[in-house]
């Protein structure tokens, strides 16, 4: 019992199968860079997409462990970037928006690292899968296709939506801020014109030469 | 007593065998842990991060931190004495949990309501700061409902055939589907409610700036013109 339990989680030893997805704030003027050991021959894949910020969009580099850049972007919102580990060692992702002045901006990225780990040792994989396994196995991968689009549609929905309450908030400050211009630009207006034809008291009348 | 040898043979195999599945499962433990994402924070540094989950949602999260030791310019494997504290909290800014954790941990919690939520880390070393001149490096890893689930001790627990965990696994997948998609219906209320406000305040705007215009512009008239007449220029 307890031995099947362990062979279960031998596989996690092998393969570091990994996909990690963050969501994190990106202050203006800063750079954030992310680092992952990956071993030869792994296809890994990045996404990332800005949800919220300025103008939508962060400047993205990846290299690989020499310093060789495989992937540089200025400026974009969304994209994906899948590419296989050529050498061994730590590579290295950064976010900058060093270019902005003062807008945060919340960024999105799933770095996802091999495949995902088997549900079951592969020591079971003598035979060919049944029917009703490659039927789940399919089933599966097509779930996980739905939640990857769920999850880039709740992005761009986050996204509408904090321009929306953006807007809202502008709408309420400009509408009161003006109402209180025109008032005062008007009394102004009053005042200023009243004291045009009441300079009885200054009014220059020069007596004599 | 070809069977004793036989019985005795059989018993040093199964103490080989549970020698090694022990072995096994402690390797497993310790590599759990081992490669994931990590990214460098300053010590007094906070690092945040969102995630926008439905309710009834579980998240799991193990991180692991090094300090940067300056004579050997690499990172240590393990520091005594460095701890992080963990802080999560939910869409209404209150927080759902506060806890010091030491240079390895794991946080769990569940949401209770749908929204963003916090997972704020910083380190609690203030001894720290004159030795490593400012760089922890962080693993972290945070895993999020239909992930966080550990299929072979679901298998184990509950004797599920292999067809069994399959299913078992696109249920979940399917509920957190479903979950994701009850979030989404309450979410777009949301936004339909603050463009609806939206509206409603520039139609109110736009008729209360007219009236005001038209109010001081007949105020204005009223006012010079009297004033015109006691200035006799009129």
């Amino acid at each position: 019992m307890l031995a099947w339990f362990l062979l279960l989680c031998a596989p996690l030893m092998f393969g570091w199968i990994r996909a990690s997805e963050l969501t994190f704030e990106l202050p203006d003027n800063a750079k954030q860079c992310f680092y992952e050991d990956i071993t030869i021959g792994t296809k890994c894949t990045l996404e990332f997409q800005v949800v919220t910020g300025g103008h939508y969009d962060v400047d993205c580099r990846l290299e690989d462990p020499d310093g060789t850049v495989l992937y540089k972007e200025m400026k974009k919102q969304y994209d994906s970037f899948t590419f296989t580990a050529s050498r061994n060692g730590t590579f290295k992702f950064c976010f900058s928006n060093e270019f902005s002045t003062f807008t945060h901006k919340t960024v999105y990225f799933d770095f996802q690292v091999g495949d995902d780990p088997p549900l079951f040792p592969n020591e079971n994989r003598v035979t060919a899968l049944t029917q009703m396994e490659s039927a789940c196995v399919s089933i599966h991968e097509a779930l996980k296709s739905v939640i990857d689009y769920q999850t880039h549609f709740r992005l761009r929905e986050a996204q509408g939506r904090s321009r929306a309450e953006d807007l809202n908030t502008r709408v309420a400050f400009w509408s009161i801020g003006e109402a209180f211009i025109l008032l005062v630009v008007s009394i102004s207006q009053v005042l200023l014109l009243r004291s045009f034809f009441s300079d009885k008291k200054t009014t220059t009348t020069r007596v004599g030469s | 007593m070809r069977s004793a040898r036989f019985t005795s043979s059989v018993k040093m195999v199964a103490v080989r065998m549970q020698f090694t599945l022990y072995l096994v499962l402690l390797l497993n433990i310790y590599n759990s842990f081992v490669s994931a994402l990590y990214f460098h924070i300053g010590e007094t540094e906070k690092k945040c991060f969102i995630e926008e989950i439905p309710d009834e949602t579980m998240i799991i999260g193990n991180y692991r931190t090094q300090l940067y030791d300056k004579q050997k310019e690499e990172y240590l494997p393990a520091t005594q004495g460095l701890g992080m504290f963990v802080e999560v909290k939910d869409p209404d800014e209150k927080v759902i949990l506060s806890r010091q954790y030491g240079s390895e941990g794991r946080f769990i919690f569940t949401s209770h309501t749908p929204g963003e939520h916090q997972i704020c880390l910083h380190s609690n070393s203030s001894k720290f700061a004159l030795f490593a001149g400012g760089m922890l490096r962080v693993h972290l890893d945070i895993q999020v409902g239909e992930h966080t689930n550990n299929y072979a001790e679901i298998a184990a627990k509950d004797k599920l055939t292999e067809l069994q965990l399959r299913v078992r696994q696109l249920m979940e997948q399917v509920d957190q589907v479903q979950k994701e998609q009850n979030y989404q219906r309450y979410r777009e209320e949301r936004f339909r409610q603050t463009s609806e406000s939206t509206n409603q305040r520039v139609l109110w705007w736009s008729i209360v700036q007219t009236l005001i215009l038209v109010a001081i512009g007949f105020w204005q008239m009223r006012h010079l013109k009297s004033f015109f007449e006691a200035k006799k220029l009129v």
